[in-house]
């Protein structure tokens, strides 16, 4: 974990409600696919927990929704403006698991982290099958980005103005030899792929945090392996752990 | 040269700084960004008898200027805490360390309290009867002074280290409390836990915390905690620990003149992990600015 002041660079929408900033600062402590960043902003007081999309050395990108004020309010950031930033936070997503061919499932919001894990894994020469799910054509941010990465890219709509009609589940039960699942995204859709996924898998969790580096215990969950703080040893957890 | 040395029950400190107990967990989170050993002393998680998970989640929920928690005394219970946390934090902190106890019953005090009292590194004994977030126990027992006197004598009968207790805010007279305290033999008191409060989510239009209600922390809670400390500290002799709200140097200061012999810093270590650090880096200087030399001069400096 590090503390850092990054510069926005840009700040633009993607859909109504979903912008991808991007950020120049130092990125060292971002040591995995995966994991978050935690974010101050002025006039509010915990920090807002947002999702890494991709990095380099200097920069940092990050795709996230308007849910609330604190969301709102950054997307009112122009360019040029400094933020304080924890970076390095969480386990991240541990790509030695993913035989050849695994599966990267992203509902909505749950998008952003599999675009770094799709690049990551390319690299180590592996075919990552990537299967985004949102609730309408409207809605779907960064399917051109992944196709671009030149893996094969399913999409599901909720209405079907998009790609398949229905769950990403829907798509997830018509392919078979895949030999692993990466996921983020609502709950229900990560209980709902463990139960049509025939492989094993990593999930990642999002709960109400307070520090994001493991210290006032707000997000813990009760796994088959123990107590876990999702911010600290999350918020990736193993399919075979978990107590639904 | 200011000095910024403070004594609490004859263990002297470098500094009044200390994390609050529950924002710092055993230490080693924050020992990975920096020297902990700048601390003053540290409080850490509180600790039960058996293991607990605490409250279901959503567990947090911010507020202006402050966050409601209901963690619920998350921790590994004593045996885990002794045989597992205490040498790993005796890894990274190499001075005293306050050791924060909770319980369900004046046993179960009694119990945790007199076998973290013979680990060596632990300085005092911070009884916490103070917790909003347990039924049948924290709290219940630091809302009356009968009860609190009880807890503790049950605690100093079996101890031989400085027993400070840690009060609850969500009363109607906290000096009567402390006093109470102060009678059945507390070494010093803490004060002040926090206090209870609640949000309500509008698009759900239900409680933002699953157990309904939590403990409010942060700057906000900042005038009444000084109010407070002002109060006890004009009731009782012991020494008095002062917290809530607790963010720079100047509110350091602020909770020493209102009587406060060390000070203890909580939600902010949340929000920003080097709070204590930068806040003990500043204290030389806010000091000279208020043509203060030597901490000890303005302790309870207000009540003049």
């Amino acid at each position: 974990m590090k503390q850092s002041i990054f510069t926005i660079k840009s700040n633009q929408h993607l859909t109504d409600t979903v912008l991808k900033m991007v950020l120049a600062g130092d990125t060292s402590a971002i040591t995995s696919c995966g994991q978050f960043v935690n974010i101050k902003l002025k006039g509010f007081f915990l920090r807002r927990p947002i999702s890494v999309c991709d990095y380099d050395e200097k920069t940092l990108t990050i795709l996230y929704k308007t849910v609330g004020k604190g969301t709102q309010y950054m997307s009112t950031l122009p360019a040029g403006t400094q933020l304080d930033i924890l970076t390095g936070l969480g386990n991240g997503y541990d790509t030695t698991k993913s035989g050849q061919t695994p599966l990267l499932i992203g509902g909505g919001v749950g998008v952003p982290p599999m675009f770094r894990l799709a690049k990551d894994l390319i690299q180590q020469d592996k075919t990552p099958t990537v299967i985004l799910g949102f609730n309408t054509k409207e809605e779907a941010f960064y399917v051109e980005e992944f196709r671009a990465l030149g893996v094969p890219v399913h999409v599901a709509t909720a209405d079907g103005s998009m790609g398949t009609k229905g769950f990403v589940t829907d798509v997830v039960k018509t392919l078979s030899d895949y030999t692993y699942f990466y996921t983020c995204g609502p709950e229900p859709m990560l209980k709902a792929l463990c139960d049509v996924t025939t492989t094993s898998g990593q999930l990642s969790f999002e709960e109400r945090m307070g520090c994001g580096f493991g210290a006032c215990m707000g997000c813990s969950c009760e796994t088959k392996y123990g107590t876990k703080r999702i911010c600290k040893d999350g918020p990736v957890l193993e399919k075979e752990e978990i107590k639904w | 040269m200011v000095n910024t040395k403070v004594t609490l029950s004859g263990i002297t400190l470098d500094n009044p700084v200390i994390p609050a107990s529950g924002t710092f967990g055993y230490g080693y989170e924050f020992a990975e960004l920096y020297d902990i050993n700048v601390l003053g002393s540290f409080s850490f998680k509180g600790t039960t008898k058996e293991p607990r998970f605490g409250n279901p989640t959503p567990r947090i929920a911010e507020c202006t200027a402050g966050l409601i928690n209901s963690v619920g005394l998350q921790n590994p219970g004593i045996d885990k805490v002794i045989s597992e946390e205490l040498p790993k934090l005796r890894q990274c902190f190499h001075k005293p360390v306050i050791a924060n106890i909770s319980g369900f019953s004046i046993e179960e005090y009694a119990y945790c309290c007199e076998r973290i009292d013979k680990e060596e590194q632990v300085s005092i004994i911070e009884v916490n009867v103070s917790c909003p977030n347990v039924h049948h126990g924290g709290m219940s027992f630091g809302t009356s002074p009968s009860s609190a006197a009880e807890v503790t004598k049950a605690v100093k009968a079996v101890t031989t280290k400085p027993v400070y207790i840690k009060l609850s805010p969500n009363v109607t007279d906290i000096a009567e409390i402390a006093k109470a305290c102060e009678d059945a033999g507390a070494d010093g008191i803490s004060l002040i836990n926090t206090m209870m409060g609640m949000r309500i989510d509008l698009k759900t239009k239900r409680p933002v915390i699953a157990n309904k209600m939590g403990g409010f922390s942060g700057s906000a809670i900042f005038p009444i905690a000084v109010r407070m400390v002002y109060q006890v500290s004009e009731a009782v002799k012991i020494p008095v620990i002062g917290m809530g709200g607790v963010s720079c140097a100047e509110d350091v200061l602020e909770m020493m003149l209102a009587g406060a012999t060390a000070v203890q810093v909580g939600a902010a270590n949340l929000v920003d992990p080097f709070a204590c650090k930068n806040i003990i880096e500043d204290l030389p200087r806010v000091m000279k600015q208020y043509h203060i030399q030597d901490l000890n001069e303005i302790i309870g400096g207000a009540h003049k």
